[in-house]
């Protein structure tokens, strides 16, 4: 027992006193779960399965207010598979989720590898580098949806002085760039995350691993491939996986920069559920069920990556 | 005691706002208590839910028949409000299924800014036709600026301003893919083509089109009233521009456009609240606090006799006040089908202007996604 807890006075020949005790301490402990326990109910439990349900729902803006919506089995996933829109924004969410995952691990590391060198300024540097982490998304989207304004942007501004372009590039204004836009400001803000995370993931590596490696007459390169990745292993699954499902779930970053337009160019699957939902259709039926898909997909990662996680708990015993 | 929600978070309307219910409130013997929210929509069908829609919501007209189709408003009519004097059309964006659930206090339509100097360099008159519209918005193009400019962004806000080129042509909603609406959505997708109007009007709203115009990136614009006092505080005068009534696609035409402003309605809380809301409704929507209220947000007054007098005092307004006869309600032929053709409606022309189909085929896909 852990938990000392101050023991109730009982009469001798009374056997309350011990099984009292045990009690206390178990509930002591339960104590300490419910608020857990009822917040995880309340707020995340709750609301998935009233998602789960809505989704086999006809739930329109009637139903909002009568409260009855009437059970429609899969129709709602069919009418989902069936939309043209629908198939875009799956391609879409493909190209948005792989881009930025790519860019923001590569830059991350790339960032992560050049901090690890101490030099002067580097830790200021280094602070300074986390800010669009900081930035609440709203303002980082609606800056960059200024500053890629096709007539009046900043970077068209700065390529036609450079004479890199000779017209504006439509950034956000095109269907074959929009998504390069709204990549741009999703890849700046998440680079910091990776960088972070991966710069730690450095620090743990033993020193003595690479200069073991150099005695051996391993160039940069192969110290790279056979000590930093491997040894990095661990800390990419975290970077990857929490990466992926924050990208999933990406929705003010688009909605403010271009609502998902022009044309559905960068319509995610997120943004077209709550379009469903909130746009205007109020089909909330049609909006769980995007919705669904999503968690299903994020679900299937995070499973994958603990049970790596866990392979590599056994393969390598004292490392956590 | 009545609960109200609005979504006006900038003065002059923010304050001014509460002094009216007060007021008004006074009369019919209720308190309000007034809440500024400021995406209403979502958060009014989250309360319809809960059935706690407040007694008197000031909500923009399209989103009007949907709740009314919920049953979570209240039958105004039936609770004793009187619509005597109020444009037709007006009242009629308020009614759901022959019945008034809303009623606006101003009303407001989109009309043609120009800015009058670059006009008198260029040698041009105001265009009343869209031809001439074509000309003088290529005529205006230069390094520095575009001719005009507009807003079409993938939101009811880009219907909005279409639909001004849409319905004046003479094409209706229930059609999207007629040849009407193919020759507006032509027109304007010309104009972006030549580079006469930016490629930005695909993800500016109309108060970014404002910004432009007053920054003299623009020569002309499609806007509504309520931007009159916004290019006042950017340092325009009216010696700066000029507004004239929405051209139209041939000499003679009428414009027309889609009816725009907010209107007032009141959830469905039991008999004896819904009159008061009704008394309290009434009284702002009289002629006299119609017109106070109209100045203020420079929107129309939805009574004529009102109209016709802000028209006398204020030039500036007459193209818009002209604009409301023939504006249309949106939802008067889709009632709360509307949004869905909204919506396929403000998609095709993002898809025509982005280049990424013709308008005849974006149009014809419009159609086929609203009757889905």
């Amino acid at each position: 027992m852990a938990y000392a807890l101050s023991e109730p006075r009982t009469a001798p020949g009374t056997t309350s006193g011990r099984t009292g005790k045990v009690r206390r301490s178990f509930l002591l402990r339960l104590a300490f779960l419910v608020p857990v326990v009822v917040h995880t109910a309340v707020f995340f439990l709750y609301p998935l399965a009233r998602n789960l349900l809505l989704s086999f729902q006809d739930y329109g803006i009637r139903s909002v207010y009568s409260g009855d919506a009437p059970w429609n089995g899969l129709a709602n996933y069919r009418r989902l598979f069936d939309d043209p829109v629908f198939h875009k924004t799956l391609g879409n969410t493909l190209v948005f989720v792989v881009v930025s995952l790519l860019a923001q691990f590569v830059i991350g590391l790339g960032l992560a590898e050049f901090f690890r060198r101490s030099f002067p300024l580097g830790g200021v540097l280094r602070s300074l580098l986390l800010v669009p982490w900081l930035l609440p998304l709203v303002v980082a989207g609606t800056v960059f949806r200024w500053m890629l304004d096709t007539s009046n942007g900043v970077v068209n501004q700065v390529l036609l002085a450079l004479r890199l372009v000779d017209d504006p590039v439509p950034w956000l204004n095109d269907p074959g760039y929009a998504m390069a836009g709204v990549l741009l400001c999703n890849i700046w803000i998440g680079v910091p995350f990776n960088m972070v995370i991966l710069h730690g993931g450095l620090q743990a590596i033993p020193g003595a691993l690479y200069e073991a490696a150099a005695l051996d007459g391993a160039g940069p390169v192969a110290r790279f491939r056979y000590i930093t990745l491997p040894q990095l292993r661990p800390v990419i699954g975290v970077v990857l996986t929490l990466g992926l499902v924050y990208t999933l779930k990406v929705f003010d970053v688009i909605w403010v920069m271009t609502k998902g337009g022009p044309a559905n160019a960068t319509q995610t699957v997120t943004t077209y559920g709550y379009q469903l939902s909130f746009g205007g259709l109020s089909q909330f039926g049609l909006g769980a069920a995007a919705g669904n898909l999503l968690i299903v997909v994020a679900t299937a990662f995070a499973l994958l990556y603990l049970r790596s996680m866990r392979a590599e708990d056994h393969t390598a015993p004292g490392r956590k | 005691m009545l609960t109200e929600m609005d979504c006006y978070n900038t003065d002059p309307t923010m304050s001014a706002l509460p002094k009216l219910l007060d007021s008004c409130g006074r009369k019919a013997g209720v308190t309000v208590r007034r809440k500024i929210v400021p995406d209403l929509r979502t958060r009014l069908i989250q309360l319809a839910g809960s059935h706690a829609v407040p007694d008197l919501v000031l909500l923009d007209n399209p989103d009007l028949q949907q709740l009314a189709a919920t049953g979570a408003l209240t039958d105004l009519g039936a609770a004793g409000l009187r619509t005597e004097g109020l444009y037709e059309n007006v009242v009629a964006a308020g009614q759901y299924e022959g019945k008034l659930y809303g009623v606006a206090p101003g009303a407001n339509s989109l009309a043609l800014y120009y800015d009058k100097k670059l006009l008198a360099d260029a040698g041009l008159t105001p265009p009343t036709t869209w031809d001439a519209l074509g000309k003088a918005a290529k005529k205006l193009t230069s390094s520095k600026r575009h001719g005009l400019g507009f807003a079409v962004p993938a939101t009811e806000e880009g219907s909005f301003q279409f639909e001004s080129f849409f319905l004046s042509a003479g094409a209706e909603l229930s059609k999207l893919d007629s040849p009407e609406a193919v020759r507006a959505l032509t027109f304007l997708d010309t104009l972006v083509k030549e580079g006469a109007a930016p490629k930005d009007v695909l993800s500016w709203t109309q108060a970014n089109v404002q910004e432009q115009f007053a920054n003299g990136s623009l020569g002309m614009m499609v806007n509504g009233p309520w931007q009159l006092p916004q290019l006042k505080k950017a340092g325009m005068s009216e010696a700066d521009y000029g507004v004239v009534p929405m051209p139209v696609p041939a000499k003679g035409g009428t414009p027309s456009g889609a009816l725009g402003g907010e209107v007032w309605a009141a959830g469905n809380n039991g008999a004896e609240k819904s009159r008061k809301a009704a008394e309290v409704i009434s009284c702002m929507v009289n002629e006299k606090n119609s017109l106070t209220w109209s100045k203020l947000t420079q929107y129309v007054p939805a009574a004529k006799s009102a109209a016709a007098e802000l028209a006398a005092e204020q030039p500036q307004m007459k193209p818009f006040v002209d604009g409301i006869a023939g504006a249309r309600g949106r939802t008067a032929k889709l009632g709360a089908t509307y949004p869905a053709a909204s919506q396929a409606l403000w998609t095709a022309v993002q898809a025509a202007l982005a280049g990424q189909r013709s308008p005849s085929a974006a149009l014809a896909a419009a159609q086929a996604e609203a009757s889905r």
